[in-house]
């Protein structure tokens, strides 16, 4: 890649998300290669907000290419409870670490944290901002099974504050991809994401209904809607409930259509679906693995070769 | 002559004029300006004066100052359409029209409260400035309308 940071997924162009997903490739098929390729190395793992399992998967990948990695415990403990600043933060762990993945509430955090160190930054979640990594694996799943154009690809749930949501449909604008946007009108897409698509000449239609469109797709991504995000708990579950999908639902799709997820999810797909052919988010969460070993391979090792 | 038409009319001696603006944001440029009437020099303020090219427009007379680049490039986002006339010894010496800059630094506050930018961080709020609007360098939000609010003067 041109760039020493991972911030949003609007600075990737296909030739960037190729090479990675192509070396995503080549360590799925030979890991042995790549096992102890950065011995030595530390990763910091900056988590100002509990995540399982993109920490875990990034823990996992640093450890299969021989690297450490450091985290800060727990947020409640650290120092950020004490008042530090982010700036001050990053600042101090840039000495311990050769890279950092940063995941914090804030909108532009990974970018502000850019500016202060020299050592990559991987952005791993700001707020409801960006999520650039979770889209490359996202790519790498829907690449393995459909490739990545001549795509029709449907995006349901909560548009609006989905970073997962906001990186991905940015990222497929260098793709020949229909992107189809389904959610309440409350929770569509925000004014800067619209905007980048409409810059970049995407293809994109808005829907408030699965069912209209579901015959066409190949790929469903579904993202979980926040209870937090309604005032009102019924409201919450007459508008979740519409953006549920169960086996039955599916009947309507094609064959072939792939069902992903950033997961956790909570009872937006049901578990009848688990059984079909068409689900996908468990394997998509395994390509998590080699899919940040390639980008950490990468911003390590200083560029592509 | 009429108070009124004498004040649109009367000469400074050194100083600036800032004409077209936008009707109804010299208030906004004088705070831009950071000019809030405790000062020394005198200013006089016209508001929603007739004009021929925008309906209605204001203007601003400022005894004794002139303007600096960064104040003239955020004065750009409020009203495009303003000339600037530099005054010296009661003849206008340069006659400028603002120009849009391509990013304004420390001047707006985000409106995203979530942003980065208005935590308790060492930084200052950045703007890339679009043809219709300004957008955070940090979160990416757009804000088209009422950018005078954001003023964080
Ligand atoms: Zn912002």
């Amino acid at each position: 890649m041109r760039q020493d940071h991972l911030i949003t997924a609007t600075q990737l162009s296909r030739p960037d998300i190729e090479a990675v997903l192509d070396r995503a490739r080549e360590i799925d098929e030979s890991r042995e290669a790549f096992e102890q390729r950065y011995s030595g190395s530390v990763l910091a793992l900056c988590f100002f907000e509990p995540s399982t399992r993109t920490k875990m998967s990034f823990e996992t990948a640093a450890k299969r290419l021989g690297a450490e990695t450091i985290d800060m415990g727990s947020v409640e403990s650290s120092s950020v409870k004490k008042g530090e600043s982010l700036a001050d933060t990053v600042r101090v762990i840039e000495g311990y670490a050769d890279a950092l993945v940063l995941r914090h509430p804030s909108e532009g955090s990974a970018k502000m944290a850019s500016e202060f160190v020299d050592v990559p930054v991987i952005n791993a979640g700001d707020g409801a901002g960006q999520h650039p990594s979770q889209t490359l694996l996202d790519l790498h799943t829907i690449r393995e099974r459909h490739g990545l154009d001549d795509l029709t690809i449907g995006i349901m749930g909560d548009l609006k504050y989905g970073r997962t949501v906001h990186s991905l449909a940015s990222a497929l604008t260098n793709f020949d991809a229909n992107q189809h946007f389904i959610s309440p009108e409350s929770l569509q897409l925000p004014r800067s994401v619209r905007f980048d698509l409409h810059e970049a000449g995407a293809q994109v239609r808005e829907h408030t209904e699965i069912e209209t469109i579901l015959p066409e797709l190949d790929v469903l991504y579904v993202t979980r809607i926040q209870r937090e995000r309604f005032p009102d708990e019924n409201e919450y579950h007459e508008i979740a409930g519409e953006y549920r999908i169960d086996a039955d639902t599916l009947s309507a799709a094609r064959e072939d259509l792939t069902v992903m997820h950033p997961l956790p999810r909570v009872d937006e797909i049901a578990a009848d679906v688990d059984e079909t052919d068409h689900a996908r988010y468990f394997e998509q969460a395994h390509n998590g693995v080699p899919v940040r070993m390639a980008l950490l391979d990468m911003l390590l090792g200083g560029g592509s070769e | 002559m009429s108070p009124d038409r004498e004040l649109r009319v009367s000469k400074i001696r050194n100083g600036t004029v800032i004409d077209h603006i936008t009707g109804g944001q010299s208030l906004n440029v004088l705070a831009i300006l950071g000019i809030d009437g405790s000062e020394e020099f005198s200013v006089s303020i016209g508001m929603n004066v007739p004009s021929d090219r925008l309906g209605h427009k204001d203007i601003l007379k400022v005894e004794g100052r002139e303007l600096s680049q960064s104040e003239v490039d955020v004065l750009s986002l409020i009203a495009p359409e303003a000339t600037i006339n530099i005054v010296r010894d009661y003849e206008v010496v340069e006659k400028n029209r603002v120009e849009r800059p391509t990013e304004v630094v420390g001047v707006l506050s985000c409106p995203n409260r979530n942003c980065i930018s208005n935590d308790d961080e060492p930084v200052e709020t950045r703007f890339a400035v679009m043809a219709d609007g300004v957008r955070c360098d940090y979160c990416s939000e757009i804000l088209r309308d009422r950018l005078a609010e954001h003023i964080d003067v």
